[in-house]
Parts: structure tokens; sequence; C-alpha cells
């Protein structure tokens, strides 16, 4: 990845022979793109290895009726599934995709501490291995949901420590990460690079960084209370001791709101990279997608207890937080309104970045429609904790944040690599995660309708069409993943494939593709002069 | 390139063996045949139960509702976009325009949605304050969540101090393990549903005894977490005489699958009797009045009532202390004629003995009896549960 061509990104200076070779290249990696390339391959791994947990979810409600797993271990496999995805799936891939693009989008030569990125992602091995090592303590792993509810996660084995010290160490990692990202980004920038002239993968960052550390500590907070209940002999959580476990609820999501947008607006971020490069026409409306990114993230922090309707709030409490919540339509919309927007009239092509692109509009938004129907409290009273929930976060979760991912993939990729995907194979990937995406996760809704309850092992027998197509949605959907990786990942890794020019995409601007591909190992080591748009590198 | 060949085969032998497994398990599903349960899940239902409350019937008027708003922002947005995608495509010569910004667009866009979100939030207000209205209920039952059943108790209203726990029926949960369900009411059916009569204002105090649960009936509209050591509340008014089914919806456990709510409407008349017939056999489980006992049998039952009512003044020793008189050795206590003493305890004393009319006759009689025969009291002297209802006439 290191082959360096004379260029002015460059500046001409060959570097591949002064960094480590080996293991030590990886183990003392400070280069923020072989950092970027861990984390996106950790990130990779746990994804499939939550994928793996969630087949085993669908496979056991395929039928009523337990035919592979007991209901202690199907609760494992739920939590653990959550757990993993959002911690160690979708967080993870989005700070690799800050690290690889930050420095490159804003002229930077480096990530501002380039030493705690390294220990910010070695930091997440530990708390891998202590996840996985859960599943083999006396007990089983964790099987409180996601949410680690208290007072039932006083119940669980010493796996649940084994949890708590993973999340802590996870949001260490975290908060490192996002200093990291917003000193890189507000004192690196090369000259002319204001930030309103900012590429909007950036400011999404940005904003994601401050949400992580305002909301990392009070989610460590949380399970640091939890522990010491189970412990140390303190009842915050306990009714028996004076405490409350609905407060364990509030404190969980003052995090956990803020962490649901952490998850998405670095997704919108890539999504505004891709529509205007494809529509050869820029970004309509860069302002109001800033401001309205920054409404969002402000909003995230006053709507936390729409997930706790049916806790038993005052009528005032249930009416501010419903109208809060659907307030977020409103930025949220501008946000579709103003994609949609840079595609009219523009001169579109449909490679497969910008097909991902598309399909994160069309699904991340019936996401958004079912969050508008969960934010009505009286509604959201027969839906709160049925599948129609588990529907609606993986519409805005998996077709939202994965497939932003899948898309900035196959954008960056030959930046990356160096070397083309297959289109044709982009197209089966995406053609076919779609539709198995919807065949999975569509029948979701009607279930949750009919009042099927989340989290649960066996079901009546109504539900079991709809179960039966969603586990072989979610099967199809996964053989899918599998496939992206053998034929277009590794390939892509390997180097075969056509060599990537430069300038891969035809609309696409930005200082990342004023570097050669694949992208020399050092670039940008003196601040270059910038075109008045910061698009163009000119001398 | 040979290996992943090798790789690529192997998968599609496994999907084949998939595919096999699955086409073997699809046969055996048209075996099972099940039908809609009424009050419960249909088969392959589509839309909310069929409301048999108030506020059910509006938590369905505003799914519509919102449903149809959707549907005309979906047509919308998504109509301009498909339209886009099919003819400013590149491959049709279109060229791309230069325009990227407009306040006015970008203030439309932002106002437009948020007048829709007030639309919204009008009728949902209604419904919120309504539904949250516990005030002026005929019948008040709290509802336990205990790993894994619901204990019923009734506390106000027809049928107040009836009160037991309803449990999944155990071949429904045998059948689970067994991996063959059957039955249109599978994991639904439990050994006493909680009856309510139609028409009437039906409060649900919810609490716990170990871990949040949540008290959920969709035909009702209901759905109230169960928090121990707290209590909330929540209420219907079933409409319609019949069944209605609902299942814990807040992860309990292991066995959170397992605690299904059965709700059974009566009409008047029938909850009336229903009431009865469970009155009848709360009096048959507590003392028979007419039972005649034996001496030592009715000492220990009367130290339990003496240490649950008698002892924090009398002290466990009989000596009392202060203005309180002692009980051993007191001449009341010790006189043959039992009536002075019955006086005392049924109706009290101006000197600050209270009276104790509130215990049932077996009570009286048993504590009596225990006084009696009890420190250096020994007279030998019984008194049964007959004699205290003749006292109190």
């Amino acid at each position: 990845m290191s082959a360096v061509l004379d260029h002015h990104g460059d500046q001409g200076h060959d570097h591949a022979h002064d960094h480590p070779h080996g293991w030590r290249r990886w183990v003392f990696a400070t280069n923020h793109k072989d950092i970027g390339t861990l984390y996106l391959l950790f990130s990779f791994t746990m994804f499939i290895f939550g994928g793996i947990l969630a087949l085993g979810i669908r496979a056991e409600l395929f039928h009523p009726g337990l035919q592979f797993i007991n209901p202690q271990l199907f609760n494992q496999l739920t939590t653990m599934h959550g757990v993993i995805m959002v911690f160690g799936a979708i967080m993870p891939a989005f700070v690799g995709f800050a690290n690889w693009m930050v420095p490159l989008q804003i002229g930077a030569a480096d990530m501002a501490f380039a030493r705690m990125n390294n220990f910010s992602f070695w930091l997440l091995i530990p708390a891998a291995l202590s996840i996985v090592i859960a599943f083999f303590l006396p007990g089983g792993a964790p099987a409180a949901g996601w949410t680690l509810y208290a007072p039932l996660t006083l119940q669980m084995g010493p796996s649940m420590d084994a949890a708590i010290f993973a999340l802590h160490i996870m949001g260490a990692s975290s908060i490192m990460g996002s200093i990291n990202i917003i000193v890189t980004i507000l004192n690196m920038r090369a000259p002319g690079m204001t930030l309103m002239k900012m590429p909007l993968f950036c400011w999404t960052w940005l904003i994601t960084a401050y949400l992580l550390i305002a909301v990392m500590p009070v989610l460590a907070g949380a399970i640091t209370m939890t522990l010491t209940d189970r412990h140390f002999g303190t009842t915050f959580f306990n009714p028996a001791g004076g405490g409350d476990p609905v407060m364990y609820q509030h404190i969980f999501w003052f995090f956990g709101h803020p962490e649901v947008y952490i998850m998405i607006l670095p997704a919108f971020g890539i999504v505004s990279a891709i529509i205007p490069a494809f529509a050869r026409k820029r970004l309509f409306g860069y302002t109001s997608m800033v401001y309205a990114t920054a409404s969002i993230a402000i909003l995230s922090f006053i709507v936390w207890a729409h997930h706790m309707f049916t806790t038993g709030m005052p009528v005032t409490g249930q009416l501010f937080f419903m109208y809060a919540t659907m307030l977020i339509a409103v930025p949220t919309g501008v946000k579709i309104f103003n994609w949609i927007a840079t595609m009219w009239r523009g001169s579109m092509t449909f490679e497969t970045p910008m097909l991902f692109a598309v399909g994160f509009i069309f699904v991340f938004t019936m996401g958004g429609f079912t969050g508008l129907i969960l934010a009505m409290a009286p509604v959201d009273i027969q839906l709160q904790d049925t599948y129609y929930v588990v529907a609606h976060f993986h519409y805005v979760l998996v077709a939202g944040s994965l497939y932003a991912m899948f898309a900035g993939v196959y954008y960056w990729g030959p930046k990356w690599t160096g070397v083309m995907y297959s289109e044709t194979r982009g197209k089966i990937h995406f053609w076919g995660s779609l539709i198995a995406f919807n065949v999975t996760f569509f029948p979701m809704h009607f279930l949750g309708l009919a009042g099927m309850p989340r989290r649960y092992a066996d079901y009546p027998m109504q539900f079991t069409d709809f179960n039966m197509i969603a586990t072989f949605g979610a099967f199809w959907f996964g053989l899918m993943q599998v496939y992206f990786f053998l034929f277009i990942v590794v390939p892509m890794m390997r180097g075969e494939g056509k060599p990537a020019p430069q300038q891969p995409w035809e609309g696409a601007e930005g200082l990342e593709w004023e570097v050669p591909s694949p992208a020399p190992f050092h670039t940008f080591e003196h601040p270059p002069k910038l075109n008045a748009a910061a698009t163009k590198v000119i001398g | 390139m040979k290996t992943m060949k090798a790789l690529w085969l192997g998968w599609i032998e496994r999907a084949g063996q998939l595919g096999l497994v699955l086409a073997t398990v699809l046969t055996t599903q048209v075996a099972m045949a099940v039908n809609s349960l009424p009050g419960g899940p249909a088969v392959n239902q589509l839309d909310m139960h069929p409301p048999v409350t108030a506020i059910a019937r509006e938590q369905q008027w505003l799914h519509y509702f919102m449903m149809i708003i959707c549907l005309v922002i979906f047509i919308g947005v998504f109509g301009v976009m498909f339209y886009s995608i099919f003819k400013h495509r590149k491959s049709k010569g279109a060229k791309a325009a230069n325009f990227h910004e407009s306040t006015t667009v970008e203030i439309v866009w932002t106002i437009v949605p948020f007048i829709i979100v007030i639309f919204m939030a009008l009728p949902a207000t209604k419904a919120v304050v309504a539904m949250k209205d516990t005030s002026a209920a005929d019948i008040t039952i709290k509802a336990t969540g205990i790993q894994w059943k619901w204990g019923y108790d009734y506390l106000k209203g027809e049928g107040e101090g009836i009160g037991f726990i309803s449990t999944l029926d155990v071949a429904q949960r045998e059948m689970s393990d067994a991996g063959k369900p059957s039955g249109d009411d599978y994991l639904l059916r439990v050994d006493n549903p909680l009856v309510v009569p139609v028409d009437k204002k039906i409060r649900i105090i919810t609490t716990a005894t170990d871990v949040i649960h949540a008290w959920m009936v969709p035909a009702f509209g209901v759905k109230q977490d169960a928090i121990p050591g707290f209590v909330r509340d929540t209420w219907f008014r079933a409409e319609k005489v019949g069944d209605y089914y609902g299942q814990c919806a807040e992860l309990c456990g292991k066995e959170h699958a397992y605690m299904p709510i059965h709700v059974k409407v009566l009409s008047a008349q029938d909850y009336s009797s229903w009431v009865d017939g469970e009155k009848k056999k709360i009096a048959a489980k507590s003392d028979d009045p007419s039972k005649v006992w034996v001496l030592p049998e009715l000492v220990a039952r009367g130290e339990k009532v003496y240490n649950a009512n008698c002892s924090q003044c009398h002290q466990p020793n009989g000596k009392g202390g202060g203005p309180i008189k002692p009980l051993d050795g007191s001449p009341t206590v010790l006189d043959p004629d039992k009536s002075k003493q019955l006086h005392m305890v049924l109706n009290g004393s101006a000197n600050g003995m209270p009276s104790w009319k509130a215990l049932s006759d077996t009570e009286i009689a048993a504590v009596v009896t225990f006084t009696k025969n009890h420190w250096s009291n020994a007279t030998g002297q019984i008194v049964q549960p007959s004699e205290i209802a003749a006292a109190r006439k």
C-alpha cells in the first residue's frame, strides 16, 4: 500500500523505507492510514461475530418451540449481538473511516496525537476479548439486553463484570479517538480549508466527537453504579436499599440517545460526499446541512425518555419528550431534502457507492417514518418493546449506518487499496443486501403491530410465518456479507483488480482525490496550497 | 484463485444443505395448523389488535393517521427522487445544473415539516392526557410481576380482597421445551386469568418483587412497566365481554417469554357470581368459626395472636409496665367468669386498652385462652370461638 509516486500531494519524499515492517508496523502503528485499516478490519471481524449471533437468534425463531437454544442462551445472544454490533462494529468502523479520511480531506499529515491513536485502537482488543470470554464464564454471557437494565443486571453472573470492563475500555478508546479527531480537525486543517469549506464528513465527525465526549462518561457512570451495586453493597438501582431502577434507565438513555446519533451522523457525512460525486453537482445547501447536523446533535440530548414511555411518566413528561422527539424529524427531513435537491438535475451515474447511498436515503427514511410513529406516546404504548421497535432500529442502523459504510468502502476503497472493485460484484452485493434486508426486517413491523414482544425465545404460533420469512432473509443477508468479504474485500486487499486512477470518480471533489491511489504512506507532509473552494491542491 | 474457487464451491454446497433443511422444516410446518385467537394474535396479523377500549381505538386511529401522512410524504419525496433518478442520468444525456443553494427553499422545507409535526402532535396530546387519567376507577387491581408469573390483588371495588397468582399453564412450557407447540393459545394459556367486569373503569396498579416486568394487553391499548419497589398505574374500560391476551413486555430474565397475561372480561352478573365464588373459596380456606378446639392447639394459636397484637404493651412476659396492666396473675384473667375479660378485649377500656373487635372470633378465643394458660396463669379454662360470637351480640 505504500508505493510512492511522485506527486504534488506528497511533496515527493520517499518514506516507504522508514516505517517498521512486519508485525511492528501494526502493533506500533502511528500512521493514520494503518490505524484506520486496523479499525476497519477489527470492526468487520466484530460485525461477522455479531452477525453469527444474530443468525443464532433467527435460527431459533424460525419455528415456534425451542429447537436449538434454551431461553437463557437466547437472551445472551440478543444481548451480545446488540453490544457487539453497537460498540464493536459500528462505532469502531466509523472511527476507522475518520482515521483514514479526516487527515486526507483536510490536508493534514496525520492525526494530531499519533501514539494516542495507536493506544485507542489497541484498547479495543482486550475489550473484544473480554466480551468473547464472557460466553465461557460460569452462567454464560450477560443476558440483560444491550441496555443492561437494572435490577436484572444484579442477577447476572461474573460475565456482567467482564462486559462492564469491556464497555469501560471501549468508552476510554472512544473518548481518546474523539479528542484526536477534534484536535486534528480544529488545528491541522491546511491553510485555506476554513471550517465552512470543510467536507461534510469532517463536520459530521467533529459534531459526533463532541457527542461522544459528552455521553461516554455518562454510560461509564451508569455501569460503574451497576458494578458497585453488584459487589460493594451500594443500592443505586436496588429498591430494597432505597435505590431506583428507573433512574438507571434515565442515565442509560441520556447516553443512549445521543449514541444513536453518534452511529448515524458520520453516515450522513459519507452520503453527503457520495451523492454530489455521482450527481456531478455540488452538494445542495451545504450550510444548512451543517446546521441541521448540529441541531440533531443538540436535540439528541433532550429526547432520551422517549425510550421510557411505558415506565409511567407524568403527563407533562410524556408530552415534553413526545414533542422534542417529533422535532428531530425537522432537521433530519432537511437533510433528506438537501440530498434529493443535490440529485435533482444532476448528471447521475449509479456505480455501487451511489447505489448504496441512494439505498441509504430510501431505506433510512422508512426507518425515520417508523421513528416518527414511535415518537407518538399513545402509539408507542402499543409498540414499545415489540418487534416494531426491532424493525425500526434495524432500518436506521443497518440500512442507515451500515449501508453508508458500504457506500464509503466502495467509494474510498480504490483510494485505500489502489485497485478498483468489480462493479458487477458490487451490484450483486447491493441488490442482494437490499432485498435480503427488507425480507428480514419488513415483516417485523407486522409482528410488532400484532404485539409480539421482542427478546422472546418462543412465541405464539400465529406469528410463525412472518418469523420464517425474517429468518430466511437474515441468512440471505448474512451470506451477502460473506460474499462481500470474499469477493470484494479480499481481492481489494490483495491488490487484485484494475489499478485505480488517482481520481476514479468523475464528479468527486476533495483533497483525498489529490493524492495518488493507493494513498502513499505519508501525505500532505507540508501544508498544501489550496484553491479558493479548498477542493484542489494548486502547487 | 484456486482456493477461492474451492471456498465458493464449499459455500454452494453448504447453501444447498441449508436449503434442504429449510425445505424439510417447511413441509413439517404445513402439518401445523393454527387459527387466529380472538382477543389474542390473529394468524399473520398485519395491524394492531381490534380495539376493545376507547384508548386502544384512539391509538389505532392515531396510527392510521400517521400512516397516511407518512405515506403522502413518502410518495411526494420519493416521487421526486425516483423521477430524478430516471430522468437526470448521465446515460440519458443529462447535463448537471449548477445550483447549490437557496435560502428560501431551505426555510420552506424547515417550516413546512415543523407545521406538519405540530399537526401530528395535537391529536396525540389529547390521547396522552386521556391515557394517563386513572382517577375515578370502579375497581382497582394490583398486578405484581414476579419471576415469572403475575400476582393479582383486588384492592378496591367489587371483589375487594380477592388475590391469586396467575402462571403459564404447565403443558405450554413443556411443549415449548420439546419444540412441539400446538394450540391456538400456545404460550398464552394461564391457570388463573384475571377476571374483570365489562364497561367498568379498571385501574391496574403495577409493581414487581424482583426485576422490571411490563403488563400489556394489546386489545386494551395498555402497557405499563411493573417496577420493583415502586407503584405505577394504568387503566382500561373493556367494552366487550371476552378473553383478551397479552405477554410480559420487559426483559425479565430466562423465562421472559413464559409469563402471559389473560384477562377474562365478564358481564356484570357473571362477574358478581365469580366474585361470590371466590369469596366462598377464601372463606373456606380461613378459620371455621364453629370449630371446637382443644386446649394446646388453641394456646399455640393464641401465642401467635398475642405476639402479633398484645406483646408490644403487655410485654412477652405478661407483666405490662407503667400504666399497662399485667396479665400474669391478673384477677380479670384468672376469673372463672370469662365475660369480664371478653368484654375488655372486645370493647377496650378508658384506661387505654383498645378494642380488638377487628380480630376474628377464632383469634380472640385463641388469645384469651392463651393468657389464661400461660406464665403463672394455669386456669385450664378454654374459650371457644362460638363463645366470642355470642359475646359480640
